[in-house]
């Protein structure tokens, strides 16, 4: 009982959920490059990505529901089917938020450019070096690669947190910069959310590998 | 009410053939255990060694301890009271075709010599109720044959023959594969209902009715039971990268 169509069917669920991932990384990339050169067709790039993102995750999740119903899978398999459903999800609010941060930038071209007390650049770098390793260990079926994405999402979170510290602080200074600062908080959150899909997906990737559901996690769990 | 079943070093052969190797194994009082494993793993010659059946083949012996309760099944009864106690449902219904609904539910207490009508009368409408068959046939508890009745009903009438003389255990060797869904679901059903009052060991292909029927699952392989586990366990993680293969399909 080979189930050799199964199997192959997995293989190609496996490869469009790449396709996604890749479209997903490359609007965050996209995304973060725009805030940093503030470029507005950049911006345009990203937004017009979007409905394909969104196309991409139907496909993806009528895949997976129709092995759920046709095939019947266990252990690994149904795992794996799971971990790529929810992955999915993730993937296309990755996408969301690089449109989000895309429509900021827009917004911020009315203003004039002003240095800011926030290390953005450095911020967006460790959000998608998140999204990257994350992908990477679902590539790999790698669950210690995953495990490290994790602790990696700590730093990200006190990054935003130290920002929006100094960006209300910014704005009860200098209350005529609140319309940058507001930009920069939002975009601050947008890569916030963007490292907690990534945790998202490495916690996924450890549930397909070792079945250890490590959501909300308890980090001795991982 | 139910027995749990403590297998220590079982070993059983046919001819020079070592069927099953070493099994070590408990099964807990009422509740469901399916046995799984390709063709040939030995499954169905396990079941066959727990009520001694396996020893009406003449060239076939078992070596090792099954314990019912407080009873080891080799030493402590005959295998007439070890069948008794032990009731065994098979993958083809099998009624007495001849013999009407209720000479083939009787059959086994008028074998052991019970001749008292009025309880007859109880034991057989409680079996056929226990079997969830009752309400389909009582009005033709005479008239109608065993072998008239539609092959799920007839699965479910051996059931009935089973409960009759009140085991303790039941085992089913793929009591619903050569059932349509909807008499299989019956099937699946009693498993559940009659987990109260019987302990169930089923061997069944059927994966996906292992994991809706029993509580703790045995995977078996060339003669070994290679993995014992909650069913929960076997089916969504299992341990051994044997029974994974097994049941994902990438071998068997």
């Amino acid at each position: 009982m080979t189930r050799i169509k199964f199997h192959q069917s997995l293989d190609e669920l496996k490869e469009k959920l790449l396709v996604m991932a890749g479209m997903a990384e490359q609007a965050i990339q996209r995304a973060i490059e725009a805030y940093r050169v503030r470029d507005a067709s950049i911006c345009n790039l990203v937004v017009r990505s979007e409905p394909s993102i969104n196309r991409l995750e139907r496909e993806i999740d009528q895949m997976a529901l129709d092995l759920l119903a046709m095939e019947q899978p266990m252990a690994i398999d149904l795992r794996f089917i799971l971990a790529v459903i929810h992955i999915n999800a993730d993937l296309e609010r990755v996408g969301d938020q690089a449109v989000n941060i895309a429509v900021r930038v827009r917004e911020m071209e009315a203003f004039p450019s002003v240095d800011l007390p926030v290390d953005i650049p450095r911020l967006a770098e460790l959000a998608a070096a998140m999204v990257r390793k994350a992908l990477q260990s679902f590539i790999e079926g790698d669950a210690e690669m995953a495990a490290s994405v994790l602790t990696m999402d700590d730093q990200v979170d006190k990054m935003n947190e130290a920002a929006f510290y100094a960006l209300s602080t910014l704005i009860r200074e200098k209350p005529e910069l609140t319309p940058q600062a507001l930009n920069a908080l939002i975009v601050a959150r947008n890569l916030e959310r963007v490292g907690d899909h990534a945790t998202n997906i490495a916690e996924d990737v450890i549930f397909w590998v070792h079945g250890k559901d490590v959501r909300h996690h308890v980090r001795s769990d991982v | 009410m139910g027995v749990g079943i403590e297998v220590k070093n079982l070993n059983a052969w046919y001819g020079q053939t070592h069927s099953l190797v070493d099994i070590n194994l408990n099964m807990p009082a009422n509740h469901a255990t399916a046995l799984i494993g390709p063709s040939g793993c030995g499954k169905s010659t396990f079941v066959r060694c727990l009520n001694r059946m396996h020893e009406t083949n003449p060239i076939a012996r078992a070596t090792g301890s099954v314990r019912m309760g407080d009873i080891d099944v080799y030493k402590d009864a005959s295998p007439v009271e070890i069948r008794r106690r032990i009731g065994m449902v098979f993958q083809r219904p099998n009624p007495f075709p001849t013999m009407s609904i209720y000479d083939n539910v009787a059959s086994g207490l008028k074998l052991n010599g019970f001749r008292n009508r009025r309880i007859m009368d109880e034991v057989v409408e409680r079996s056929l109720r226990g079997s969830a068959l009752w309400d389909e046939v009582k009005d033709d508890l005479r008239k109608k044959s065993g072998a008239s009745l539609s092959g799920g009903q007839q699965q479910r009438l051996c059931i009935a023959r089973a409960l009759a003389v009140e085991p303790e255990v039941l085992l089913m060797d793929e009591p619903a594969s050569a059932l349509d869904p909807v008499s299989t679901s019956k099937i699946e059903d009693l498993i559940f209902n009659l987990k109260s009052q019987y302990t169930i060991v089923i061997v069944t292909h059927n994966m996906q009715q292992a994991a809706r029927v029993a509580e703790n699952t045995g995977f078996f392989l060339n003669g070994r039971m290679v993995e014992f586990d909650s069913t929960h366990k076997i089916f969504t993680n299992p341990s051994d990268k044997r029974t994974e293969d097994y049941i994902t399909g990438r071998f068997g």
